[in-house]
């Protein structure tokens, strides 16, 4: 057989998700056409209604698990899968719809829809990692367009992709933006959060909100005291540390403990 | 199946904004039943709202869509400007105004020439268009990178902005940062046009209705981020008057609630209305190039709304150049807005259509019940309705161009299912 190049097959999936971040991939307008030919976009409905068959060499996975297909289907994904990367905070850690992990789910139906014995759903919203094992994770809420430029350059060319790991001071001290918890007296979750969204949140004088996630090692009580400082109350902290990456243990654990 | 039965499915349509299908069952070659079905799973965002701050509701709910944030960014936080009764500062407001055209701009041309052109010219994606029109794409990406550029430079990033709260925002750009954007957008003018030609040459399927239109009108702009609500069957009310005069209600087969207007039950939000309720109010450029297209005063082809949505894009970049040419840095980025006992309601044009908002404070603004009508919910009784339409105009056709011109039916939407759920699979059945 004369030898022929094979693009590697990149698939895009969706789990409970509000999609902004597989729209990240076609907000990639100087990229995406050369994406395009670098790999086989096997499998990308919200872009394409072409379909080709796995296995997949690269599956962008999105969004959280919500229903008890979701499970399912996660299994036959990752089967189907060489790579499985995370795309999220929602695949990564829950999202905000993994609020109803410290509610009771049964109640809020109700709230929402007139009908509730139509609505099939979990009690709780878990990240990707808990049901399957996962190869690499993008973190954000939304993820940031420049670490999945070089995921997938990184994974074209056989190297693992340079991701952070630091908090988001490391990108304010780079940015030169003057610090706006110790200086500005804004409550900022910054220290604890990982880095990667280039700090943006200070650069546009407001404190960090966490949707990184939990940096590597976050000292919690540090930034409490911080925060306890400038007026905040333990109140204060569970709500900031509740939203986007709620689940994330770090802040899960960190939330509970000053409920 | 008997050899009379013809069942068409489609069960995870492509080219929309989250997951849904759609069924169409005839029987001995009538039109029994059609469905368009919501899947994407409900995340309860009225309900997870319950007990948290007035101030937290722009960030949280921007979450319920990555392609419209702005829309619930904007929506929210005039229904608690309008809780706090504070009204926003002339160059605060045309200052959301001009974020909301960037996201007009990246959602219209993203919608456009990526996910619906595709339908009218016989590809499977943008990508696969590609390596036949290139130049095209290349044009539309462009288009679609100018209006992410306006989101970026105010809102700090293209999907969920961070520079956006109740009263305003955290940091107002300086004349130069905007002003750096006009040659890109005098670029996009032409561009724009280019677009409306482009869209106003394809092929059209012969169907017209008679749509209820529901729309926001403001006198002397075309609205976008405030007006009264409108429609063509004569309502003329205040936003805080919408639950008087709309209805949810909940089906079986969707995680989306279904929306009537009292006394006249189906009703049509997004471009198609926003264009025959306004469309003496679009620029003078968007309104030629409306002409030139031969759209005429009212369009009721939902398959030309691919056309309005290249003319609103042409508005919104003429409106963009407008509002920057104006702008004055405020002197402060927020007015203050103090949260009081009361209730707020908010609704803005997002992309697809209105979306309306209502919120319960108490007086120390935490958010006791909230409600959000997304506009895609709104339009899925019309979907349906046109659908039977298609379907019965159509019942002669191969089953899998019969799923095609259904899928098509239901993209002129611009379904945005991940809003809607509180959406879509195609299923035909034919017996």
């Amino acid at each position: 057989m004369s030898a022929v190049s094979v693009k590697p097959k990149l698939a895009v999936w969706k789990f409970s998700s509000c999609d902004g971040c597989q729209l990240t991939l076609l907000d990639c307008e100087d990229e995406l056409l050369a994406i395009a030919e670098g790999v086989d976009i096997a499998y990308f409905p919200e872009a394409t209604s072409a379909e080709v068959e796995g296995p997949y060499d690269v599956s962008l996975v999105e969004g959280s698990v919500t229903t008890a297909h979701d499970v399912d289907r996660i299994h036959e994904i990752r089967e189907r899968s060489a790579l499985l990367v995370t795309i999220g905070a929602c695949a990564t850690s829950g999202g905000i719809q993994a609020l109803r992990n410290f509610a009771d789910v049964r109640e809020w139906i109700p709230l929402v829809y007139a009908s509730p014995e139509f609505v099939s759903t979990l009690e709780t919203s878990t990240p990707i990692a808990d049901h399957v094992a996962v190869d690499l994770e993008l973190r954000g809420c939304p993820i940031s367009k420049a670490q999945l430029v070089e995921t997938i350059s990184a994974l074209l060319a056989g190297r693992r992709p340079r991701l952070p790991t630091t908090s988001v001071c490391i990108e304010c001290k780079a940015r030169g933006t003057p610090c706006v918890l110790v200086a500005g007296g804004a409550w900022c979750l910054g220290p604890v959060t990982q880095a990667g969204c280039g700090a943006l949140c200070p650069a546009y004088g407001r404190g960090c909100y966490g949707c990184f996630g939990p940096m590597e090692s976050p000292n919690m009580d540090a930034l409490a005291r911080r925060w306890h400082e400038l007026g905040a109350s333990d109140a204060d902290l569970v709500r900031a540390l509740r939203t986007f990456n709620a689940n994330a243990p770090a802040f899960r654990e960190a939330s509970l403990d000053r409920e | 199946m008997s050899e009379a039965t013809r069942e068409i499915r489609t069960d995870y349509l492509a080219r929309v904004e989250g997951e849904g299908a759609m069924l169409v069952r005839i029987r001995d070659g009538a039109l029994e039943e059609v469905q368009f079905r919501i899947f994407e799973p409900p995340r309860f965002f009225e309900a997870l709202l319950r007990g948290r701050r007035f101030s937290e509701a722009p960030d949280i709910t921007a979450r319920i869509c990555g392609i419209c944030p702005i829309a619930y960014m904007a929506s929210s936080a005039q229904a608690m400007e309008r809780a706090c009764g504070v009204e926003l500062p002339e160059q605060l407001r045309l200052l959301r105004r001009l974020v909301y055209c960037g996201e007009w701009i990246e959602s219209h041309v993203l919608h456009v020439a990526m996910l619906h052109a595709p339908d009218f010219l016989g590809y499977d994606g943008a990508i696969e268009l590609a390596r036949d029109r290139r130049d095209l794409v290349e044009l539309a990406l462009r288009l679609k990178k100018l209006g992410n550029e306006l989101m970026r430079v105010i809102g700090g990033r293209e999907v969920h902005p961070v520079n956006f709260r109740v009263g305003g925002f955290y940091r107002v750009p300086a004349e130069a940062e905007l002003r750096a954007l006009v040659p890109e957008l005098e670029w996009a003018r032409e561009a724009a046009r280019e677009l409306v030609r482009w869209t106003a040459g394809f092929e059209f399927p012969d169907y017209e209705r008679e749509y209820a239109f529901v729309a926001l009108s403001q006198p002397g702009e075309y609205a976008i981020e405030r007006g009264r609500i409108v429609s063509s069957t004569g309502l003329d009310i205040d936003v805080a008057e919408y639950e008087q005069h709309f209805a949810e209600t909940h089906l079986e087969r969707s995680n989306a609630l279904h929306s009537t207007l009292a006394g006249v039950g189906a009703y049509l939000v997004g471009p198609l209305a926003r264009y025959a309720l306004s469309h003496d109010r679009l620029s003078d450029v968007a309104q030629e190039a409306a002409e030139e297209a031969g759209l005429g005063p009212v369009c009721r082809n939902p398959f030309k709304s691919i056309v309005v949505r290249a003319v609103e894009t042409l508005y919104a970049v003429d409106e963009a150049l407008r509002i920057i040419a104006a702008y004055e840095r405020p002197a402060t980025p927020a007015v203050p807005c103090l949260p009081r006992a009361a209730s707020g309601h908010g609704c803005t044009e997002a992309p697809r259509g209105i979306c309306w908002h209502r919120y319960e404070l108490d007086a120390e603004g935490t958010i006791l019940d909230a409600k959000i009508v997304p506009p895609t919910s709104q339009n899925q009784k019309t979907i349906e309705e046109d659908l039977v339409g298609v379907v019965r105009a159509s019942l002669d056709l191969p089953d899998e161009r019969l799923a095609h011109v259904c899928e098509q039916t239901i993209r002129n939407y611009d379904p945005c299912i991940s809003c809607a759920t509180h959406f879509l699979r195609l299923e035909v059945e034919r017996s």
